[in-house]
């Protein structure tokens, strides 16, 4: 995988994923980043009003501390990383060892329903990427 | 590694402030955050502890405007510099393009700079990238405190100590004051563009 440049087409694909995918199921916000809290790419519903640049600092962050944590304990990774708020949460994906998707949806999404299509939406990722 | 999108044609460059707990790291970003609203998009943030000590990082965005057609996205962070983080520390590593050692000009910190720079070697190779080779600037910072009497180490020890195999670009500091706070940042800013032009062509 070419992590560090992505082409234009690539980017467009992918941004056609996340909007069919995520989006349009009323998702507010997805993000996806790099674990140096890059900015990858970001789609939302057109109200949410994220400041996506430190959210992705913050993310990368989180998921680094949490990934030292497992390993600190044996694990390979925790695969679930899941924050529920009153009114939205944010979902975190790994797409692969560099890779982050972060969904940020509110009450009218069941988690298991999110599960499902982000497990979709890296598949499809994966094939773009792969694709070069 | 930096990360280009050629689509929106921007460039997100990251940049961390690395040296011993109290150099004054988070002081650099401040008085940037102050200096430099304008190229500013957001708040910065600080996930500190309630003794003002960085916990984990500071982070700050700082827009330069465009080279060639692309928008270049500096993205600042701090590590925490107290020496029990250091597993944070080279989370907070990953991926960096450049670097901004900040060392402590007083005199008792000399020995805490030399080990704090070794240590930076140490984590660097731990993502198989070489302190010879990756973007950097020495900044000796708070030089302001001769003016009040407080033992400071001189320049040319500094850099016997810190910069005498490394040679790359220095600057005397007050971060406080804000003196020579910019010409570190531009210098560091440059160097690092220019390593990931070379990488692209
Ligand atoms: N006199 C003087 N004091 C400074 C200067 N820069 C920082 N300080 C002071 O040194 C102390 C520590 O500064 P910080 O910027 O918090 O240090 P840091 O490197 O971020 O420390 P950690 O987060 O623990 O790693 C503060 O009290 C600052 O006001 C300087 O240039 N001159
Ligand atoms: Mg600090």
């Amino acid at each position: 995988m070419n992590y560090g440049i992505v082409s234009q087409e690539q980017l467009e694909q992918i941004d056609g994923v996340l909007s069919e995918k995520l989006i349009k199921l009323g998702v507010d916000c997805v993000i996806i980043i790099d674990m140096a809290g890059n900015i990858i790419t970001a789609k939302d519903n057109g109200e949410s009003k994220y400041d996506v640049y430190s959210f992705a600092a913050l993310a990368a962050g989180n998921f680094a501390t949490v990934d030292a944590m497992a390993k600190l304990v044996g694990e390979q990774e925790f695969s679930l990383l899941f924050h529920k708020g009153q009114e939205s949460n944010i979902h975190f994906s790994k797409i692969d060892d560099e890779l982050l998707l972060i969904s940020m949806f509110g009450r009218d999404i069941s988690l298991g329903f999110l599960r499902l299509n982000v497990v979709d939406v890296i598949e499809k990722i994966r094939v773009i990427w792969g694709n070069q | 590694m930096s990360f280009i999108n050629l689509k929106d044609k921007i460039v997100q460059v990251k940049i961390v402030y690395y040296g011993p707990g109290r150099c004054g790291k988070t002081t650099n970003l401040e008085y940037i955050n102050r200096t430099y609203r304008k190229q500013i998009v957001s708040e910065m943030v600080s996930l500190k502890t309630h003794g003002d000590r960085t916990l984990f990082f500071d982070f700050l965005p700082f827009d330069m405007g465009q080279i060639k057609g692309y928008d270049i996205k500096i993205q600042l962070y701090t590590v925490p510099g107290q020496v029990k983080y250091n597993a944070t520390r080279k989370l907070v590593l990953r991926g960096v393009d450049g670097i901004v050692f900040v060392a402590d000009a007083m005199e008792k910190q000399r020995e805490k700079n030399i080990r704090s720079l070794n240590q930076l070697h140490e984590n660097l190779q731990s993502y198989k990238e070489s302190i010879f080779n990756i973007p950097l600037v020495m900044q000796y910072n708070k030089v302001d405190l001769k003016e009040h009497g407080i033992p400071i180490l001189p320049t040319s020890i500094l850099e016997k100590d810190l910069n005498s195999r490394l040679k790359v670009p220095y600057f005397e500091a007050s971060a406080i004051t804000g003196y020579n706070v910019a010409a570190t940042l531009k210098k560091i800013i440059s160097s690092s563009v220019i390593s990931i032009q070379k990488k692209l062509l």
